[in-house]
C-alpha cells in the first residue's frame, strides 16, 4: 500500500510552502491563461512572455492543493529560459512519468527521451500511485502548453 | 441511545461497513455524495432478477406481470413516502439531474420565452443551474439569484422583489454544501404569489427528513435514489397532475406512446409519457426496498438521530480544533442537515482528505458541484463530511482523529500568502 510519504515528498512540501515565480505579469504584453481542474475546483493562472522561441518569463497565480501548486512551482523554475522544443520534451517526459502517453498509441509510442532531466520534478513520481491526484500534477503543464500556443499565435503575423 | 435509532443494529444491515480499508474499519462520511445500501435493498434487487425479471407493460405471461407489479408497486411506495396525492404523479428518471433537466427542457421549452425570469438561489447544485443556463442561451430567459447570508442561511430580505414577475422559482430544500434547510413552504408561497411555478430540488432532503410534497405545495419536486439507500440509476420527478399533463414528453420512443402512425404519435398518459424506453426496473425495486427500510426506521427518528449527531460533531470539532477549523453553514444543528463543509487552517481539502483516506475515513473534497456557492463563500474547495443513519459518535471521533493526524503530518504554518 502506498503511504503518504510516497506522495508528499519533502521537496514537494517545500515548493508548496515557498512557491517559486508566484505572482503576475502585466498582460498584455504577457499572455494570461487560466486552467481548471473540474474535479476539485483548483484554478491556475499562468502569465507568460516569450521571445525568439524561448520562455522569457513566467508567473503563477491561482489556488490549489499541495500537488498542483508544487508541480506548478517546479515547472516554472524548470521552463524559464528554455526553448519551446525543450519545454515540449520536458512536458512529455513529465507526462510519461505520470503514465500519460503523449501523441500516439499507448502501446507503440516511443519511450520518452532518456536524456531529459526532470530534476526536482522527479519528486512527483509518487503521484502515479494516487491516480485521482494525477490531474492535480498535470494541470499546470496543460495550461502552460495552452499559454505557449496562445503566445506564439499572437506573435506570428 | 438517546435518540430513537439503534445505530449498531443499523450498521449491521450494511454489508460494506464490515469492509476493511488500509488495515482498519471503513468510516463512511460521504452519504451526501451517495449513501451505502442495506442488505434489504441488495436482496430485493437480486430477488427480482432471480425470480421475476421480464420487461414491463408488455408481456401477458406471469413473470412479466410480476415485473410490472414490482415497478408500479415501487412507484406507489415512493408516492406514499413523499405524500404524493397520486402514484401517477411520480415519474421515474435516471437521477435528480435528469429530473431537473426534464423540468427545464420539457416544461421550460414549452412555457418559457425570451425575457422570462427564473429565480435560483446561490446555494444550488450545478444540476439546478446548468439546465437553466442552457435555456438562457437557447431561449433568452433571465436568471435571478436569491443571496445567502454570512451564516449560510437564505437571505429572504428582498424575496418578494426578487421573485416578482418570475415564471419559475427553483431551489434546493437542503444545501448539499452547507446543510442549510431552506424554508420550502415560504418560498413556494412567494413563487405562487408572484405567479411562478415552484421547483424543489429535494435530493438532500428526502433521504433525511419526512417529506410531504403536498404540504409543501410545490409544482415539481426532484430527488435521486442513490442518496436515500437505493441503487444508482434511478431518480424521481414528482409533479402535480396538472403540471405533468401540461408538460410535453422529454425523451421519446417506446413506452411513452399510445399510438404511432407514419404521420405521427399520441403520447401515453402520465407518468408513462415521461418514461421512454425500458425503465430501470430492478432499480425501482431497490428504491422501493429502500423506502421500506427508511419507513421501518421512521423518518422522524432518522432526522432526530442526524440532528443529535450533527450537534455532537459540531461540538467535537469546535472543542478539539477551535479557530483552526471553519465549519460553513448554520451553527445551530436544528436548522441544518448532517452535511458539514469545512476548511482547516491553510490546508487544501484535497490534502486533508488524502490523509483521511489512510485512516479509512471517506470524506469528499472539492467544490461539490456548487461553484457559484464556493465563490460566494470565498473558497475554491472544502472538505465535506456528511452523516446518515449508520453513522455514530465513534465515526465522528474518527474524523476528528484524522483531522488531527493531517494537522500533524503537515505540521507547518501553511503556504505563505
Ligand atoms: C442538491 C443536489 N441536487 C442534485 C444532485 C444531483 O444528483 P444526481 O447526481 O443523482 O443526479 C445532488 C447530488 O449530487 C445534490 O446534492
Amino acid at each position: 500500500m502506498p503511504g503518504l510519504e510516497d506522495l508528499y515528498r519533502e521537496i514537494i512540501l517545500d515548493h508548496y510552502r515557498s512557491p517559486r515565480n508566484r505572482g503576475e505579469l502585466p498582460a498584455p504584453p504577457a499572455t494570461r491563461v487560466e486552467g481548471f481542474n473540474p474535479l476539485c475546483g483548483d484554478e491556475i493562472v499562468i502569465f507568460l512572455t516569450v521571445a525568439n522561441g524561448i520562455v522569457e518569463d513566467i508567473r503563477i497565480g491561482g489556488q490549489g492543493c499541495s500537488i498542483s501548486q508544487s508541480s506548478a512551482s517546479m515547472m516554472s523554475a524548470a521552463v524559464k529560459d528554455k526553448t519551446f522544443d525543450e519545454v515540449l520534451r520536458l512536458t512529455n517526459a513529465f507526462k510519461a512519468m505520470m503514465s500519460i502517453h503523449v501523441g500516439g498509441d499507448e502501446h507503440t509510442d516511443a519511450p520518452p527521451d532518456a536524456d531529459v532531466k526532470l530534476g526536482d520534478l522527479e519528486a512527483l513520481r509518487g503521484v502515479v500511485k494516487f491516480p485521482v491526484r494525477i490531474k492535480c500534477a498535470t494541470l499546470s503543464w496543460n495550461t502552460l502548453a495552452q499559454a505557449i500556443d496562445e503566445a506564439t499565435a499572437t506573435k506570428d503575423p | 441511545m438517546s435518540d430513537g435509532l439503534d445505530v449498531a443494529a443499523v450498521k449491521a444491515d450494511f454489508p460494506i461497513l464490515d469492509r476493511e480499508v488500509h488495515g482498519g474499519r471503513l468510516i463512511y462520511l460521504d452519504s451526501a455524495n451517495t449513501s451505502q445500501k442495506p442488505r434489504a435493498v441488495l436482496d430485493a434487487m437480486a430477488h427480482y432478477y432471480a425470480n421475476s425479471n421480464a420487461n414491463v407493460h408488455r408481456g401477458t405471461y406471469l413473470i412479466a406481470e410480476e415485473a410490472t407489479n414490482a415497478l408500479e408497486g415501487a412507484r406507489a411506495k415512493v408516492a406514499r413516502f413523499i405524500g404524493a396525492p397520486a402514484s401517477r404523479e411520480v415519474v421515474f428518471t435516471k437521477n435528480a439531474t435528469e429530473s431537473l433537466n426534464l423540468v427545464a427542457k420539457a416544461w421550460g421549452r414549452a412555457h418559457l420565452r425570451a425575457g422570462d425570469v427564473v429565480v435560483l438561489t446561490e446555494l444550488e447544485h450545478h444540476a439546478n443551474i446548468v439546465p437553466w443556463h442552457q435555456l438562457h442561451d437557447e431561449l433568452g430567459i433571465e436568471l435571478r439569484w436569491l443571496p445567502i447570508t454570512a451564516d449560510g442561511h437564505l437571505d429572504l430580505t428582498d424575496l418578494d422583489q426578487i421573485v416578482a414577475g418570475a415564471k419559475v422559482v427553483s431551489f434546493a430544500a437542503t444545501s448539499n454544501v452547507l446543510g442549510t434547510m431552506l424554508p420550502v413552504r415560504r418560498l413556494v408561497d412567494a413563487a405562487h404569489h408572484a405567479g411562478a411555478i415552484a421547483v424543489v430540488d429535494a435530493s438532500q432532503h428526502v433521504p433525511h427528513a419526512a417529506t410531504n410534497v403536498a404540504a409543501w405545495g410545490a409544482d415539481f419536486v426532484a430527488f435521486t435514489g442513490h442518496k436515500m439507500l437505493g441503487p444508482t440509476g434511478i431518480g424521481v420527478l414528482w409533479g402535480t397532475s396538472e403540471i405533468l399533463e401540461a408538460t410535453p414528453p422529454f425523451l421519446s420512443g417506446g413506452e411513452m406512446i399510445l399510438n404511432v402512425t407514419k404521420e405521427g404519435f399520441t403520447t401515453n398518459e402520465i407518468p408513462w409519457k415521461f418514461e421512454a424506453g425500458t425503465p430501470p426496473i430492478a432499480e425501482a425495486v431497490g428504491l422501493g426496498a429502500a423506502v421500506d427500510y427508511l419507513e421501518g426506521l421512521g423518518m422522524d427518528a432518522v432526522r432526530e438521530h442526524e440532528v443529535s449527531l450533527t450537534g455532537y460533531a459540531l461540538r467535537t470539532l469546535a472543542e478539539r480544533f477551535g479557530d483552526d477549523i471553519c465549519v460553513h453553514g448554520p451553527a445551530d444543528e436544528s436548522e441544518r442537515g448532517g452535511v458539514m463543509s469545512f476548511t482547516f487552517k491553510d490546508l487544501h481539502p484535497h490534502d486533508l482528505t488524502q490523509v483521511f483516506d489512510q485512516h479509512g475515513v471517506c470524506v469528499r473534497a472539492g467544490h461539490h458541484c456548487a461553484k457559484p456557492l464556493m465563490r460566494v463563500l470565498g473558497v475554491a474547495a472544502t472538505a465535506r463530511a456528511s452523516l446518515y443513519v449508520y453513522n455514530d459518535e465513534a465515526d465522528v471521533d474518527a474524523l476528528a482523529d484524522a483531522i488531527a493526524a493531517a494537522a500533524e503530518f503537515f505540521s507547518f504554518s501553511g503556504p505563505p500568502r
